[in-house]
């Protein structure tokens, strides 16, 4: 168990228990929670977890701001989607598809760090906006190759639909589908290991250095930039590789799903509410902000609705207006709770 | 015996010419542009136009990029929210605009300018008003943390932009600019615009006074020398965090004017706007030099300028224009064209 969790044990009882629950909760999810949209809810959590966890590798251990994450996820996506859709249905088409999204993420990752980090950490923040940002106007520009705005539906194998019927167990009908979220959900936390296992290693112990002090770490013999550049890498194909899983798990890639910038301020935020470097900060943070995304703003419509007679407040309190509330909390925790759930449950600073 | 000194003769080694020229590359760049469009494009009259509209979609930029440039060369601080400045500027004055609708929409070009004055005069002062509110309550506490700047002011950043949908709802707004501003003159066989004439008549303004402001004055001096070594000007005895929060609050407000002027340029304002502008201001920023006025309002013509003859010449191309203009010009100086040398 300890080499499972790269040595990394989460050091608190209560973050245990939640952690344990969370994976259970996955696990069995098809079971526990019958039900399409609970089902896809789970999925969601699952892919998350993983561009979080990527995400956090470059935020929390290497102390770089990226705006470009979804690009990367979005990369891993229309991979799988062009290769389908150009090769016919298949799972060597599938698997070619990823590896695709996976090399041209890695390559154009290695391109940006080169160019911003070589130069100025702080640009990297500036360059990867302003990259990100082109990149998601050209994929809904080129309709012929990408689909444009109204993006591609993907073919996957008839295994992995719902038109696949295999039984019932325990009283859940088990279909293509239910595999199709084993897939994403094995997928999920094999990559979620790797990534434990990466910034568990020497490597990771580097970034960290570097992250706290980077004349420092340059001192003691570090090249700063070739472990920046590699940790910008590591991240984009992990975040590519989830991208894929999305695409598969959907049946579907558009602009809006995979690359819009309230994608990548999700991300952020389930990062800082999780808690910034540590592996589960982002499984608690996404698991909290995908059931608060889905629960919440009914809740919220609940208010607004019952807060009709007073003036300004329904418009405050509409689920639209959700964001609004979501950046106040950003603020507030990254103030007062810069270390997040995780660092508060392990008392750690 | 004699105890002279052995015999040496002392030479001044001048330097070269292409050594003294160099740091004046970057204030070709404009030009040799231009030239280079008038000879890619062939057409001299769609070349005017399509300078003229450069220049004042780089103008605009200038205007905006600048106070952002000034405040992260003076306190190191990155303001991701500096867009959350240019819609609310963009909707404040447009409101004031539509409820000036009696002087917009008469051709008279006295009661036109006046409105549009007041409209500027109200998005700069509510912006900067809240240039000062954000400062105070946003970024004050995460002073010399770029990472927490960076997160903070986009929260900042999110938060603004929410306001504005529930202020003034969550549709776009149509603006017409004022009747005498609306058209265009006919020069030499090519039609320019008489609103963006107008850009980039208000755009060279702000840099000549921005410029005077920084050469001329104590205040500007102040700021200069702030920008250099923060430390030795508060060992002075000037209060350099008082400084900093007027350039916070006057960019605040430049970054209004630059809504305004942008929401009557593109006369159409979402709540977005201010954030899909600050792509452009963040790559005028890293090219002219983070800090640097001059080196700012170089990199905003310049993108102004290869954005529209790019969309002329290959409409596709003109999407990645700007980055592979950002990527040519960090290989050639990689820390902008006129680089801020600080003293720490």
């Amino acid at each position: 168990m300890n080499r499972l969790l790269s040595g990394d044990s989460p050091k608190s009882i209560v973050l245990s228990v939640l952690l344990v629950a969370i994976l259970i909760a996955l696990a069995f999810a098809p079971f526990l929670f019958p039900g399409s949209r609970s089902l896809e809810t789970a999925a969601r959590i699952c892919i998350f977890i993983v561009l979080v966890a990527s995400y956090d590798l470059l935020l929390g251990y290497g102390g770089i701001v990226s705006f470009a994450h979804t690009m990367f996820f979005g990369i891993g996506a229309y991979g799988v989607a062009i290769t389908i859709d150009r090769l016919g249905t298949g799972y060597g088409a599938l698997t070619l598809g990823a590896l695709i999204g996976l090399a041209v993420s890695g390559v154009i990752a290695l391109l940006i760090a080169l160019l911003s980090l070589r130069v100025r950490a702080i640009f990297f923040a500036m360059i990867t906006l302003a990259i990100a940002s082109a990149v998601a106007v050209l994929v809904s520009q080129l309709s012929g190759f990408t689909g444009g705005e109204d993006g591609m539906n993907i073919r996957i194998p008839r295994e992995l639909t719902p038109a696949n019927r295999l039984g019932e167990v325990m009283g859940t009908r088990i279909t293509g589908k239910t595999l199709n979220y084993y897939l994403v959900f094995g997928g999920s936390l094999l990559l979620f290991l790797l990534m434990l296992r990466i910034v568990n290693s020497p490597f990771g112990r580097v970034l960290q250095a570097i992250r706290e002090n980077a004349f420092r770490a340059e001192a003691i013999g570090y090249r700063v930039v070739y472990y920046r550049a590699l940790a910008t890498c590591l991240s984009a194909m992990v975040a590519a590789l989830a991208g894929s899983l999305f695409a598969i798990w959907l049946r579907y890639v558009g602009p809006a799903t995979t690359l819009g910038m309230e994608i990548m301020l999700d991300i952020l935020l389930m990062v800082v509410i999780g808690g910034m470097g540590t592996m589960y900060g982002a499984v608690v943070g996404t698991a909290i902000f995908v059931l608060a995304q889905n629960y919440l703003k009914e809740l919220m419509g609940g208010l607004s609705e019952a807060t009709a007679s007073v003036p300004v407040l329904p418009e405050l309190l509409s689920p639209d207006r959700w964001l609004l509330w979501l950046g106040v909390l950003f603020i507030l925790s990254v103030y007062f709770f810069p270390t997040g759930i995780v660092g508060r449950l392990r008392g750690t600073r | 015996m004699s105890d002279s000194a052995p015999g040496h003769a002392p030479k001044m080694a001048s330097l070269s010419l292409s050594d003294r020229l160099k740091p004046w590359l970057p204030l070709l760049l404009v030009p040799v542009l231009i030239v280079l469009g008038f000879f890619a494009i062939g057409n001299p009259s769609s070349w005017l136009t399509l300078t003229v509209s450069g220049l004042a979609m780089g103008m605009m930029i200038f205007v905006i990029a600048s106070g952002m440039t000034l405040v992260f060369g003076l306190m190191d601080v990155i303001n991701f929210g500096h867009g959350a400045f240019i819609s609310f500027g963009a909707f404040v004055g447009t409101s004031v605009l539509l409820a000036l609708g009696t002087m917009t929409g008469v051709p008279s070009l006295m009661l036109n300018l006046l409105a549009v004055a007041a409209a500027v005069l109200a998005a700069m002062i509510v912006t900067g008003v809240m240039g000062l509110a954000f400062e105070r309550v946003i970024v004050r506490p995460v002073y010399g943390s770029h990472l927490k700047q960076i997160l903070v002011t986009m929260g900042g950043l999110i938060v603004a932009e929410q306001l504005i949908y529930v202020i003034w709802g969550g549709h776009e707004i149509v603006i017409a600019r004022p009747e005498t501003l609306k058209g265009a003159i006919t020069f030499a066989g090519a039609a320019l615009e008489k609103y963006r004439l107008l850009a980039v008549g208000v755009g060279l303004v702000v840099f000549l006074a921005l410029r005077a402001v920084m050469r001329r004055t104590k205040i500007g001096l102040i700021v200069r020398a702030g920008v250099e070594n923060p430390e030795m000007v508060q060992a002075l005895g000037y209060n350099i965090t008082r400084v900093f929060i007027g350039v916070f609050i006057a960019g605040s407000a430049l970054a209004g004017l630059g809504g305004v002027m942008w929401a009557l340029y593109q006369e159409i304002i979402t709540a977005h706007m201010g954030n899909e502008i600050m792509i452009l201001v963040f790559i005028v920023v890293i090219i002219g030099g983070l800090g640097s006025v001059e080196g700012c309002f170089i990199g905003a013509l310049t993108v102004g300028l290869v954005q529209n003859y790019a969309a002329f010449l290959e409409p596709k191309l003109a999407l990645i224009s700007n980055i592979a203009l950002m990527v040519a010009i960090l290989m050639w100086r990689p820390m902008g064209m006129v680089p801020v040398i600080k003293a720490k």
